[in-house]
């Protein structure tokens, strides 16, 4: 298959690669062996963040190198890592949850309302809208704004109050989830029923068993209806 | 974009056959049937997809071509250029590697006390595990128990699994649960507060654990923050390319190599723990994969090297449902989730052909059959072929809303290429997913070679030949916190190790050459290389 190439600028550097490939992948076809900026291929892990301009457009677009198709003239570069401020805290001694994050993230208050995060997520989040609900002590809708959170740092990146969002965010959801949520029964008595040592003795015999027995048992297991 | 014209005809037609196939129950097979199927159309079967090894410990055995390339190849050091009384870390316990298993094990060897040193070849968490989306395997609900999750974990390994190690696997997966809740992990839950719990192949219980679709991430992320708040010390873009033995042959530490600078980094350890992953980048049989950019069997070559053990490393995972359209998505997983809330497999004329609970050996060989076998695939204009996967049917079976609330990923990725999975299903293929086999453990993680442990993806034993969804996070998590454990006690009571050495590479080197093996190729291979091979010739080196 002819395949039509297209000019992209590479830290400024012009190559010529295929068109509707993955920046990603224009990089590695225009020859880099990646290092940085490459992780999980898949949209999952964030490490792959490349800022990048178009012509016509002023303004600095950005997105995953793994999502995001090339384009004509697209001038970009990666940026994969961005120093961030990460609060230290131990979970088992927290106070009450503002008190808390306001000691941890005092800076969190400076938040201009301006939007700029919303504006860069790649995830398609709003953290001007988590930090807000983290502000008001809405920890439930905190954490659930901020659950597809990739920690890609985009955010922070471009946030003019010098939050970390995603940072704020992984506390409030550690925090809410701990403290806040009930822990569900059938848990607990499966695991006091696991310490008792309920289940050693017939575990220890199926680990025992010949492989006929076994075989025997697994095919006459019941399941459960779907 | 969408859908092309041709693919749209065998969605009518799988809609056309959906009333019937709401109705429509498929037995499970038996095990004969399962073996035939197998052997026929697994890629594990395929004659010529693996071959003996020559050296080492496993000599003679059969494994995957590209890792006997890699097994049957020389280290990337010179022994005789390597200063090793140039010490730059000394610490009781190093951890190689950083997704789920690696950083479980360091959390917990420093809770043990231990001085921790964890390093990793690309950014921590940058692994599988931040990948994995359907969920973890746990016997907690009251209909469940451990002792189903063992007969259903043993019999999808089709009964290679080493016994203790499913024991223990089985034994603390409700602990583990446990454990990820309080360190504020955000499992589904019920109104009432009951964890939610979805179906997997092969399991007779509904009982895998999710986070939405990102419980991978949800878990990497927590733990990756606890070591942060624990200042466990983290070396990122510092992949081990050597373990270091003493002259007793006990592991004594490891080289890493500085990614960036290339320079070599001592570290001398009373117990190092490997938690490397998988090898899903080797391509094995030429398949694309899920995994993540790291995953190049660089634990199992430099355990192999020290003389360690692989168990059965002739076994590997394809998972039954990779994307096969959009070409971008290639080989990405659509999780097995989807099935286990009702989703079906349909072919070219809107049949179904297997039960889709199956183990995911039997479903991805039955997807092969009825492309290859018996030409019954869907076709895209760019050759490839696939078998549909009825997503709406979530939708129908568990009401409205049910794939926004629990797939927001998978609907977000597809709307990105014009496909609403509420209303058209997804094309799919198998493609490479998990290393069955790896390094021989015990059930606290040790392996034959005194003072290294393992855990996670790089061990071998604990599923057999064929995992179970969901049992893998569950692995990294029981045997990521036993190892730890073990090594911190390990390094506390056993008296330190003697002088570094790298007599065992002298040794392997010895041997390669022996069999007649050219110096040429070097591992680990640390990155896999995907510019072309134009670019390659032209490169000056
Ligand atoms: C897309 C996908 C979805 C999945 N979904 C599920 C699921 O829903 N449920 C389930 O149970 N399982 C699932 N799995 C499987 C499961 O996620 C993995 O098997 C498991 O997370 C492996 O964990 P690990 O810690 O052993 O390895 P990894 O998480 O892969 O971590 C290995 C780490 O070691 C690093 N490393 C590699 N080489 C070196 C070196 N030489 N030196 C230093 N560091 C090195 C890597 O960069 C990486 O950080 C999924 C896997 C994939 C790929
Ligand atoms: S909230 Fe910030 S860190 Fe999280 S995914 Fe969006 S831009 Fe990235
Ligand atoms: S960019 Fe920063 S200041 Fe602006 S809304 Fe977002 S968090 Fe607030
Ligand atoms: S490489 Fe992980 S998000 Fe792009």
């Amino acid at each position: 298959m002819p395949e039509s190439l297209i000019p992209i600028y590479i830290m400024g550097k012009r190559y010529e690669v295929p068109e509707g490939l993955t920046i990603m992948k224009a990089l590695e076809w225009a020859g880099y062996q990646l290092i940085r900026g490459c992780g999980c291929r898949g949209g999952f892990c964030g490490a792959c963040a490349t800022v990048y301009r178009v012509p016509g457009n002023f303004r600095l677009q950005v997105g995953l190198a793994c999502q995001t198709p090339v384009t004509p003239h697209m001038n970009l570069v990666q940026m994969p890592f961005f120093p961030a401020n990460k609060a230290i805290y131990d979970l088992d001694k927290v106070g009450s949850p503002l008190e808390t994050l306001l000691q941890l993230y005092p800076e969190i208050t400076r938040c201009l309302g301006c939007n700029t995060c919303t504006s860069v997520c790649p995830q398609k989040l709003q953290p001007m809208y988590y930090v807000a609900a983290a502000l008001r002590g809405d920890f439930a809708r905190a954490a659930e704004l901020s659950f597809d959170c990739i920690m890609c740092g985009l955010c922070a990146a471009r946030c003019p109050a010098q939050l970390a969002p995603y940072n704020i965010a992984i506390f409030v959801r550690r925090y809410y989830s701990k403290h806040m949520r009930p822990k569900p029964k059938h848990l607990i008595e499966r695991v006091a029923e696991i310490r008792a040592g309920r289940y050693d003795q017939a575990l220890s015999e199926l680990a025992a068993a010949s492989e006929e027995e076994l075989k025997k048992l697994y095919v006459n297991r019941e399941f459960e209806k779907l | 974009m969408g859908y092309p014209r041709e693919m749209q005809e065998s969605i009518k037609r799988l809609e056309a056959t959906r009333p019937f196939r709401l109705r429509q129950e498929i037995p499970r097979l038996t095990p004969e049937e399962k073996n035939r199927l197998l052997e026929q159309f697994h890629p594990d079967f395929r004659p010529d997809g693996m071959r003996p090894v020559r050296v080492g410990p496993n000599k003679g055995q059969r494994m995957q071509n590209e890792l006997v390339d890699l097994l049957e190849a020389y280290s990337r050091i010179d022994p005789e250029r390597v200063d090793l009384s140039h010490i730059d870390y000394d610490v009781d316990v190093l951890v190689i590697g950083g997704g789920g298993g690696g950083a479980t094990a360091a959390l917990i060897a420093h809770e043990n006390g231990a001085r921790v040193l964890l390093a990793t070849k690309l950014r921590l968490g940058d692994s599988n595990t931040i990948m994995a989306e359907g969920g973890i395997a746990a016997a907690t609900q009251p209909n469940d128990s451990p002792y189903l999750h063992f007969l259903d974990t043993i019999g999808g390994g089709r009964f290679q699994n080493k016994r203790e190690l499913v024991w223990a696997l089985v034994h603390d997966a409700p602990l583990v649960v446990e454990w990820l809740k309080d360190l504020g992990a955000m499992f589904d839950t019920h109104p009432n507060g009951d964890l939610v719990v979805s179906f997997a192949g092969g399991h007779c219980r509904r009982r895998v654990h999710s986070c939405k679709d990102l419980s991978g991430m949800e878990f990497m992320r927590v733990i990756r923050d606890e070591l942060w708040n624990k200042r466990v010390e983290v070396l990122e873009f510092s992949p081990a390319i050597e373990l270091l033995l003493d002259e007793k042959d006990r592991c004594a530490g490891a080289i890493l190599m500085n990614l960036e600078t290339h320079e070599h980094i001592i570290v001398r350890a009373r117990a190092v723990i490997l938690a490397t992953g998988g090898i899903g980048r080797l391509h094995p049989n030429n398949f694309p994969t899920t995994n993540h950019y790291g995953a190049t069997a660089d634990g199992l070559v430099i355990a192999y090297r020290a003389g360690a053990r692989l168990l059965h490393m002739d076994a590997i995972q394809y998972h039954p449902t990779g994307a096969a359209w959009p070409e971008q998505m290639l080989g990405q997983l659509i999780t097995e989730a989807l099935r286990g809330n009702g989703a079906q497999l349909v072919n070219v004329h809107g049949e179904r052909f297997i039960n889709e609970l199956e183990t995911r050996d039997v479903v991805s060989s039955a997807i092969i059959r009825e492309v290859r076998h018996r030409k019954n695939g869907v076709r895209t204009p760019t050759g490839m072929e696939g078998v549909w996967l009825d997503t709406p049917l979530i939708d129908i079976l568990g009401g409205e809303g049910k794939l926004d609330r629990m797939f927001a990923g998978i609907v977000h990725r597809f709307r990105e290429y014009g496909i609403d999975v509420h209303k058209e299903p997804i094309l799919v293929f198998p493609t490479q997913h998990y290393q069955n086999g790896g390094i021989e453990i015990d059930a606290e993680g040790r392996t034959d070679i005194p003072a290294l442990f393992a855990a996670g993806e790089v061990a071998g034993g604990v599923q057999g030949k064929n995992r179970l969804g969901g049992n893998s996070l569950l692995d990294i998590f029981v045997f990521g916190r036993r190892a730890g454990k073990a090594a911190a006690l390990f390094a506390k009571e056993v008296p330190p190790p003697g002088k570094l050495t790298l007599e065992h590479v002298r040794r392997y080197h010895e041997e390669l050459a022996a069999e007649g093996i050219e110096k040429g190729r070097v591992s680990p291979l640390l990155l896999p290389d995907y510019t072309r091979p134009e670019v390659k010739q032209r490169r000056y080196s």
